[in-house]
């Protein structure tokens, strides 16, 4: 675990971003830390509402201000912090640096031009090609993310295309700029599954021919499981766990992390009886639990997960946990106060 | 479970007129679902798994006329509900029930739950006015909803506890058959595990008899008997659960399962990566529907329609290819 900061493209380090409601503040991203190595992938995953998105509009500095405002933290990307720059500044690096690709695919195509207007578009505002030149490289990068046809393809519309072929497009337009991050926010749910195979395969292929750096953002522990190098789980706007692919699926130490993998029906193995569940739900922003997060729906919370938050702890093997079952604290604490049965 | 069929649908179609030209005219057919016939038994789970446009729901809405289908039968009870006048279908529904996928769009926002559900059993008339409080009162707690909050309004609940709700009205009219509509797609999955328990619960508790849509394949695996494959309107595959998962016979079935992404993983398994896209159930492909993204496809599946035939040694399987003829061989 002892990286130099140059093996890392991204560090975020106690990000705080809030909305400013009627109702009150929300605490949409409430000091996250994580990083991404490069070259690797990071997935996030966690229940609706949980700050996924806003994690990662804030890293790309795409909230809707003034209501959405990072409050604190760092983003420092190749050793610079996001944070502090300029607008214009941005808009280069999401030009030049980091891409992003978001779920619905049709909503994020611009409806009134061909796709490959589009890809050439960015090409050129990034890179200075002629029409012509940024046209062929349009095609290419259509034919580089498997659109049969290419040439034919780019004359068309996004409406003209099914879900799978425009989340291509998507794929094809934030790779014209030779990305070093790729940011994809759900970038299969509303397909498939045998679509979404084909997508997630394409991005895979293209991130070890390119050698960019992913951050996937999913409800799908399968996805996880698939694509990623290093996994964190957020709840209500906190990372609770943080730890390498395999240690999350056989060594899950916070217990929400636990409660979520067991709750999922799996399609390749048998569920004797009822499912396991965790109880309740997620709490609401604009009372959240003073203690722990999680206290109210966890199994082993103790008098002090009700009144102090934990911090994210390393353990021996290098995993992240936010609770205090691993801190020298727990042993001292008296019976576990939630009597879920 | 017993083995009385339930509900019975015999070659069933649903096709969708396109119109066009200056004149309206109906040019073409969307077919969603093209000739169908499954049997649901009394007490049993039934689900009905496939892709976006495979014609899933629109099977569920034919069954329960809320689009009346193109030709076929339906028959529950042994009774053909597409020969009943509309006021008798109306009576009906209160043996058939449905639940959807997006409970807040199918709950009446100005409406609080106890008024709800009074509404429901109003309509069916199947417990007396002097009752219905504290019917309401026993359903909200059968589905996990304090009954103290029966005077709130949809908006003040969360997604699962709506769906709660919208199970609660389902069962309000005492039903014998629920069609769930990808009724748990839209929750998290820690709240998904909650309602599934809950469905299987009240399955027990009123012997009830589900059609289960779902693009899920795990939730598939956990609440059904039996599963149906639809693959652009037809079924290529039924089969008790465990062949299903164990032996999967048609390539798509195959091709599905295999195309999920597993949470297991120390057991990386070699992946089925179909070519291609759906094509359009305007104008499907002759022959087998599969044929254009088959990994195995010859020439006959150009041209002759397979048709569903049993497989199942022992348990129940029947498979729509021609692989299973040229096995058989
Ligand atoms: N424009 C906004 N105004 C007020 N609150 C907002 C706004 N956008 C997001 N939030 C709140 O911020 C929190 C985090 O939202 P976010 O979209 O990041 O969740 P998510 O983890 O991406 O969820 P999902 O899985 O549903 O996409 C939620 O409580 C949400 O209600
Ligand atoms: S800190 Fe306490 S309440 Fe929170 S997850 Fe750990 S044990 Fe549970
Ligand atoms: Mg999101």
């Amino acid at each position: 675990m002892n990286l130099t900061k140059e093996d890392k493209i991204l560090e975020v380090k106690n990000l705080c971003t809030s909305f400013f409601t009627d109702e009150g503040e929300v605490k949409a991203v409430d000091g996250v830390d994580l990083s991404i190595e490069k070259g690797k992938t990071l997935g996030i995953v966690g229940e609706s509402g949980s700050g996924k998105s806003i994690t990662s509009l804030s890293i790309l500095r795409l909230l809707q201000e003034p209501a959405g405002r990072i409050k604190e933290g760092e983003v420092i990307f190749k050793g610079e912090d996001l944070v502090k720059k300029t607008k214009k500044q941005m808009r280069e690096i999401r030009g030049n640096n980091i891409s992003m690709i978001f779920q619905e695919p049709m909503t994020s195509l611009n409806p009134t031009l061909t796709c490959g207007e589009q890809i050439a578009e960015s090409i050129r505002i990034h890179q200075k090609l002629n029409k012509k030149k940024a046209w062929a490289k349009a095609v290419d990068m259509l034919k580089l993310v498997g659109i049969p046809s290419p040439e034919k393809r780019a004359k068309q519309y996004p409406f003209e295309l099914s879900g799978g072929m425009r989340q291509r497009v998507m794929i094809a337009i934030s790779l014209a700029c030779n990305p070093e991050l790729l940011i994809a926010d759900e970038p299969t749910t509303a397909l498939d599954v045998t679509i979404q195979a084909q997508i997630l395969e394409l991005i895979k292929n293209l991130q070890k021919e390119l050698g960019t750096s992913l951050m996937i953002i999913t409800h799908d522990l399968g996805v996880v499981a698939e694509m990623c190098d290093k996994v964190a789980v957020m709840y209500c706007g906190k990372v609770v766990e943080y730890a390498d692919v395999k240690t999350i699926f056989t060594n899950p130490k916070h217990p929400y992390t636990i409660g979520l993998l067991n709750s999922v029906p799996k399609h390749d193995e048998d569920v004797e009886g009822d499912l396991s569940i965790i109880p309740g739900s997620v709490p609401n922003p604009f009372h959240l639990p003073e203690g722990c997060r999680f206290a109210p729906r966890c199994p082993h919370a103790k008098e002090i997960c009700l009144t102090k938050l934990p911090h994210l702890e390393e353990t021996f093997d290098g995993d992240k946990v936010r609770c205090w079952i691993h801190s020298e604290e727990w042993e001292k604490q008296g019976k576990a106060v939630n009597a879920h049965e | 479970m017993s083995n009385q069929a339930l509900l019975e649908v015999k070659e069933l179609k649903q096709y969708f007129p396109i119109k066009g030209g200056v004149f309206g005219r109906t040019v073409n057919h969307v077919k969603a679902v093209d000739d169908i016939s499954f049997t649901v038994n009394e007490g049993e789970t039934v689900s009905i798994v496939g892709e976006s446009g495979c014609g899933k729901s629109t099977t569920g809405r034919a069954i329960l006329r809320l689009d009346n289908p193109y030709s076929g039968n339906v028959l529950f009870e042994g009774e053909d509900l597409i020969s009943l006048s509309k006021a008798q279908m109306r009576k009906k529904r209160k043996d058939l029930q449905i639940i959807f996928q997006d409970p807040y769009a199918s709950l009446n926002p100005r409406q609080t739950v106890s008024q709800i559900l009074e509404e429901a059993m109003e309509i069916q008339s199947v417990v007396p006015r002097k009752d219905r409080r504290k019917k309401i009162q026993e359903l909200l707690e059968t589905v996990g909803i304090g009954a103290h909050q029966m005077d709130r309004y949809p908006h003040e609940f969360s997604g699962g506890q709506r769906q709660r709700i919208g199970i609660a009205r389902a069962l309000s009219v005492n039903p014998k058959l629920i069609v769930c509509d990808e009724a748990v797609s839209a929750l998290d999955v820690s709240i998904q595990a909650q309602v599934l328990n809950l469905l299987k619960d009240l399955q027990r508790q009123f012997k009830l008899t589900y059609l289960f849509i779902s693009h899920d394949l795990g939730v598939v695996r956990h609440i059904s008997d039996r599963i149906i494959v639809m693959y652009l309107g037809k079924i290529v595959e039924i089969a008790d659960k465990k062949a299903l998962f164990d032996d999967p016979k048609h390539p798509y079935t195959q091709a599905l399962l295999s195309a999920i992404p597993s949470t297991n993983i120390a057991e990386k398994k070699e992946r089925i990566i179909l070519k291609g896209d759906v094509p359009s159930p305007i104008d499907p492909p002759v022959g087998c529907r599969f044929h254009t993204r088959c990994p195995y496809a010859f020439e006959r599946c150009a041209v002759e329609e397979p048709k569903l035939m049993n497989v199942g040694n022992g348990g129940f399987q029947q498979v729509a290819c021609h692989l299973m003829d040229e096995q058989a061989k």
